[in-house]
């Protein structure tokens, strides 16, 4: 197993370097440059050059890519100059938001959706059922954005209950902490329950049809059969084997959310990375897109690593060697 | 009795009518279908019954409730908006259907040769396919887009590009199955060519798993597109699409007191992104062989 941990995270790094390389790839295809987008029209040749030069755009990509990578490995992702910060700084300033309105929405998501998904295929075909499919369905296909506006307009602006943008409200002068907290949670409300309802819809989806294929299976049978109790049955031996292809999607989720974030944060204009990586992609700052996807890879292949241990831990039957 | 008779009905028929029978009996999907059909046919049609034309501005006719001239009212510059939401609908169908169509030919292509060759071919396909997989999509998505710019058919292409892994994944995974199958031993006894086996012999196998996969990947190619849209990313005004008569609809005043200008492309988006998911939920259920018991 632990060789396998091991091999596994060895294994993550190639993958990154890959996807950096693309990346440069990528941009090096885009027509003109970073320099094209600062440029004074009054700039001379000279200039321009001088320009490209500080900001190391002179050598060749390649040449670029080989050092982006051995200075990436220091833990140095290069230098912002809109923010006149480092890469690292800009994201660890962005990140918390974020982080904070994926989290939660994982959270509701998991407490809502997998119980909602048990209970439907516990009760297959009942009134239940039904109506948690449809609620899943529409939870899949409604456009978070849309969603979003709704709820500003029903929440926020009709009745107004909650504050319409913004992580902080700026008029709040106390400096309780419980306030704040308080101040904080109130303005996620709305962005939690936008990103969530996605991720709750689809976790339904998966658990229903995967405790589906687990119910019908001989072994639940014999467990009816020796007249244990209908709980004892679902929760003690569908239950864990019914999760276990959950586990695999929670994986993969990290990248889903963090997508969901971005679209999140511009209806409720909240500072996080998703503000900032499309504020990026239009100032083409390069450093910053390499940095906000790279840091955004390494996550995902994490989750993508956790999720596969996690796998052998709730499944016996399945080993690393 | 009535059960026999469908089960005799049901065997009697080909694989495909097999299907179709399956999918008929499927109340919500049939719906869906139908509801698909009219927003189709009303996109291609609406130059025919609108009487107004897409950039026509009427400033004196701004800004007007739905009524019985304008069923969906007018925008700030007087454009119906009835009129826009099917050109709209033109437009956000239009790229969906084009992206899935590319979509279905990388994946088939990659998917049947990493399922067929198998070894090194396939290892390192599937290698590709995660790094694809991995990549942060939103974000790759508005970075192409933002340096090469957002013109229609680069919006198709990066959609496409960063969204064939599950077709080719799926297509591998069945090609893998069938490949063991005893009547692939057969050709390969025979002697049929390498091509010949997967084009005649794998891939009308295959085919419905595509279709499966397609009808579920219109629908979060529709999001997607409209989410780059809503983000102003996406498809550039004045062509209208249906995320961005929302995003030009995102002003606090419009969205509290005009609903007309964003309920109407929202709903639109939901409902067909709704019917295909459930579309192609029926479909699969249709194909599911365990059905037939």
């Amino acid at each position: 197993m632990r060789n396998y941990i091991l091999r596994r995270i060895i294994q993550i790094i190639p993958g990154l370097i890959g996807i950096i390389f693309i990346l440069f790839f990528i941009l090096e295809l885009a027509p003109g440059t970073p320099v094209s987008y600062m440029m004074h029209p009054k700039m001379t040749p000279e200039q321009k050059a001088e320009l490209e030069e500080k900001l190391g755009l002179d050598i060749p990509w390649y040449k670029r890519f080989i050092n982006y990578i051995k200075e990436a490995s220091k833990g140095n992702l290069g230098y912002s100059t809109t923010h006149k910060k480092p890469v690292t700084k800009v994201i660890g300033n962005y990140a918390g938001p974020t982080l904070l309105l994926a989290l939660v929405s994982l959270t509701i998501s998991i407490f809502i959706g997998i119980p909602a998904g048990i209970i439907s295929a516990v009760k297959h075909h009942s009134i239940i059922d039904n109506i948690l499919t449809v609620m899943s369905f529409i939870g899949i296909s409604i456009p978070s954005f849309f969603f979003g506006l709704l709820l500003l307009k029903a929440f926020a602006v009709d009745i107004q209950l909650f504050p319409l943008f913004g992580l902080k409200d700026p008029l709040l002068m106390s400096d309780n902490i419980f306030d704040k907290i308080k101040d904080i949670t109130w303005h996620l409300v709305l962005p939690s329950i936008v990103l969530g309802l996605n991720s709750t819809a689809s976790f339904m989806r998966y658990t229903r049809s995967s405790m589906l294929e687990v119910i019908k299976q001989d072994y639940i049978r014999t467990a009816r059969a020796k007249g244990l109790k209908d709980k004892t049955i679902i929760y003690r031996h569908a239950f864990r084997n019914g999760m276990i292809p959950l586990i695999t999607l929670l994986g993969y989720w990290i990248p889903l959310l963090l997508s969901g974030a971005i679209v999140t944060e511009s209806i409720f204009a909240l500072p996080g990375l998703g503000k900032i990586s499309v504020e990026a992609a239009m100032s083409r700052n390069y450093p910053l897109i390499l940095g906000i996807n790279s840091m955004l890879a390494i996550l995902t292949l994490i989750g993508a690593l956790v999720a596969d241990i996690l796998y052998a831990v709730a499944d016996p039957r399945i080993r690393y060697d | 009795m009535a059960k026999d008779k469908t089960n005799n009905y049901i065997r009697n028929q080909s694989y495909w009518g097999q299907v179709l029978y399956r999918l008929r009996i499927n109340k919500m999907a049939m719906i869906s279908l139908y509801i698909l059909i009219v927003i189709i046919a009303l996109c291609i049609i609406v130059p025919i019954i609108s009487p107004y034309e897409i950039q026509t501005t009427n400033l004196s006719g701004k800004d007007q409730k739905p009524n019985s001239r304008h069923l969906l009212g007018t925008d700030l510059i007087g454009r119906d908006i009835f009129t826009r939401l099917f050109y709209a609908g033109r437009i956000s169908l239009g790229i969906a259907l084009a992206t899935v169509a590319i979509e279905c030919v990388i994946g088939v292509v990659l998917g049947s040769l990493s399922g067929f060759y198998g070894g090194i071919i396939d290892s390192i396909i599937m290698r590709i396919t995660e790094m694809f997989m991995s990549f942060p999509f939103m974000i790759i998505c508005i970075t192409v887009v933002a340096v090469f710019g957002n013109s229609i058919p680069n919006l198709i292409f990066v959609l496409a590009i960063l969204g064939w892994t599950n077709i080719a994944r799926i297509v591998r995974g069945q090609i893998l199955i069938l490949r063991e199958m005893e009547y692939m031993e057969a050709c390969e006894a025979l002697g049929i060519s390498d091509v010949r086996r997967m084009f005649k012999h794998l891939l009308p196998n295959v085919s419905a798993y595509v279709i499966v996969y397609a009808t579920l990947g219109m629908a979060s190619v529709i999001l997607v597109e409209t989410s780059l849209s809503f983000l102003g990313l996406g498809v550039s005004p004045p062509t209208p699409t249906w995320g961005n008569m929302i995003q030009e609809a995102r002003n606090i005043l419009i969205i509290q007191q005009k609903w007309w200008y964003w309920i109407p492309p929202g709903t639109a988006i939901f409902i067909s992104v709704m019917c295909f998911n459930i579309l192609g939920d029926g479909i699969r259920d249709a194909l599911d062989p365990k059905m037939m018991r």
